[in-house]
């Protein structure tokens, strides 16, 4: 049932007095493309990316009961794919991360990726622009298991932080152009791996080729905890890297773009003419370019 | 739907609620999986944060008579009235009445055909189309088995 914007103006003023289920139900609102009408506040967001099977949730499950324990309140979107057959989704990172579920101070959200592109999912900055107004000031975005080219968080997180581990590959990986030169902070987990020693040897000579290159690159264990309090005042040192901005608005501009084609109506009748043979893939292109019209959905769109 | 999957309870064992989760998923609906040894309030904290239409409950160490009325009174108590609730695991029948009437919509044991809780959930979902609540906050008296 599509909701009008004074119920996402209502959801988020009850969402600002701490009422948790308005805030929820304002996630799905926005998460669905509803509009709304909020306005940003400050608000401190770490991306979290790299290959599945790494460890990013159970990493971030350490960093979260760091900042439990000094009182601090955390909002996780944590990405999981969903399916390109049925598309339903599998969402998980929760099993991962218990800490989550001690007390009200973290406040999870699952989201399916519903197949969108980049390891992320769209209206994300919506949506933390919502928990930053409801004063969820620190928020941490789990990507989907991603690749090296799916770079898209850096639109929306302030700070990336990459997660690699061992036996991932020789340095020709760590040479190749993609996540790791615009990633932040880089972490190899799994510390308690003994190959996880050649694989940050790798990633070091790889930077080092880079003059300037002045990033650190942390050995931890997220299950045994070790290097973790490094990391972390790493993490909360780095300041958001000017030279990004470029990137950034471009990764904005694809993903706002990619988000409206995706939710268009006309995508679908598309694929059904293609799936019953009556028109070919160049028939669609072109019939798509000349149909398609976004004007009066864009217009106004705040999606920062 | 959103569905989240639960086991409360102090039971370690998930492939029951895997193998509902996978038949979900493969039906087209998102799962959340909570992992392991979950409180009943830490399982309405959840279906709440993650706005979840249905919560399914897997337990199999016989404390479903204790936790399952405790969960389904806590989302109750949270204004979660609406969310769809069924149970899976080792419940024997002589059992199924109470739970049927604190609100679990649904009965799932061993020897279940996965589909059989997909259509579970179509006809839930048709009843709600149809004006017909069947969350747990409602005093219907329908259930599907």
């Amino acid at each position: 049932m599509a909701l009008e914007l004074s119920d996402t103006s209502n959801l988020l003023k009850s969402a600002r007095t701490g009422n948790r289920r308005s805030l929820a139900k304002l996630l799905t609102a926005i998460e669905r493309g509803q509009e709304s009408e909020i306005t940003s506040e400050e608000s401190w967001i770490l991306g979290v990316t790299g290959a599945p099977g790494v460890g990013k949730s159970t990493l971030i499950g350490r960093l979260i009961e760091h900042w439990q324990s000094n009182g601090e309140k955390v909002a996780i979107l944590a990405v999981d794919p969903s399916s390109p057959v049925s598309g339903g989704s599998f969402l998980a990172d929760r099993v991962r991360i218990p800490q989550a579920d001690i007390d009200d101070s973290i406040f999870f959200r699952s989201l399916a990726s519903k197949n969108f592109p980049g390891g992320i999912v769209p209206n994300i900055g919506k949506m933390c622009q919502a928990l930053s107004a409801c004063g969820w000031g620190r928020i941490v975005i789990e990507t989907v298991g991603s690749g090296q080219s799916e770079i898209s968080i850096v639109a929306f997180a302030d700070i990336v932080l990459l997660v690699d581990g061992p036996d991932r590959g020789d340095i020709i990986q760590a040479e190749k152009a993609g996540i790791l030169e615009i990633a932040d902070s880089i972490a190899i987990n799994k510390s308690d791996i003994p190959s996880s020693n050649s694989a940050i040897e790798d990633i070091r000579r790889s930077l080092e080729l880079s003059e300037g290159d002045n990033r650190t690159v942390h050995l931890v264990s997220a299950i045994n905890g070790d290097g973790i309090s490094e990391l972390i005042s790493d993490l909360e040192s780095i300041s958001p890297d000017p030279g990004r901005l470029g990137i950034r608005n471009r990764e904005k501009l694809i993903s706002y773009w990619v988000s409206l084609l995706l939710s268009h109506e006309e995508i679908d009748s598309q694929l059904v003419n293609l799936g019953n043979g009556s028109i070919t893939v160049r028939d669609a292109i072109y019939s798509m370019g000349s149909s398609m019209n976004f004007g009066g959905t864009a217009n106004g769109r705040n999606d920062d | 739907m959103r569905v989240v999957v639960a086991k409360p309870g102090l039971d370690g064992h998930d492939r029951g609620a895997k193998v509902i989760a996978r038949a979900l998923r493969d039906g087209g609906h998102d799962v959340i999986y909570t992992g392991l040894r979950k409180s009943p309030d830490e399982i309405v904290r959840i279906v709440s944060d993650e706005d979840a239409q249905v919560l399914g409950l897997s337990t199999l160490s016989g404390a479903h008579e204790s936790l399952i009325p405790i969960i389904c009174t806590g989302l109750r108590e949270s204004g979660l009235g609406d969310v769809i609730v069924f149970a899976g695991g080792i419940i024997p029948e002589r059992d199924r009445k109470a739970l049927y009437e604190s609100g679990v919509r649904a009965i799932f044991g061993p020897g279940t055909k996965t589909t059989s809780v997909l259509d579970f959930l179509n006809e839930a979902s048709d009843r709600l189309s149809a004006g017909n609540p069947v969350g747990v906050g409602s005093d219907t008296g329908w259930h599907w088995n």
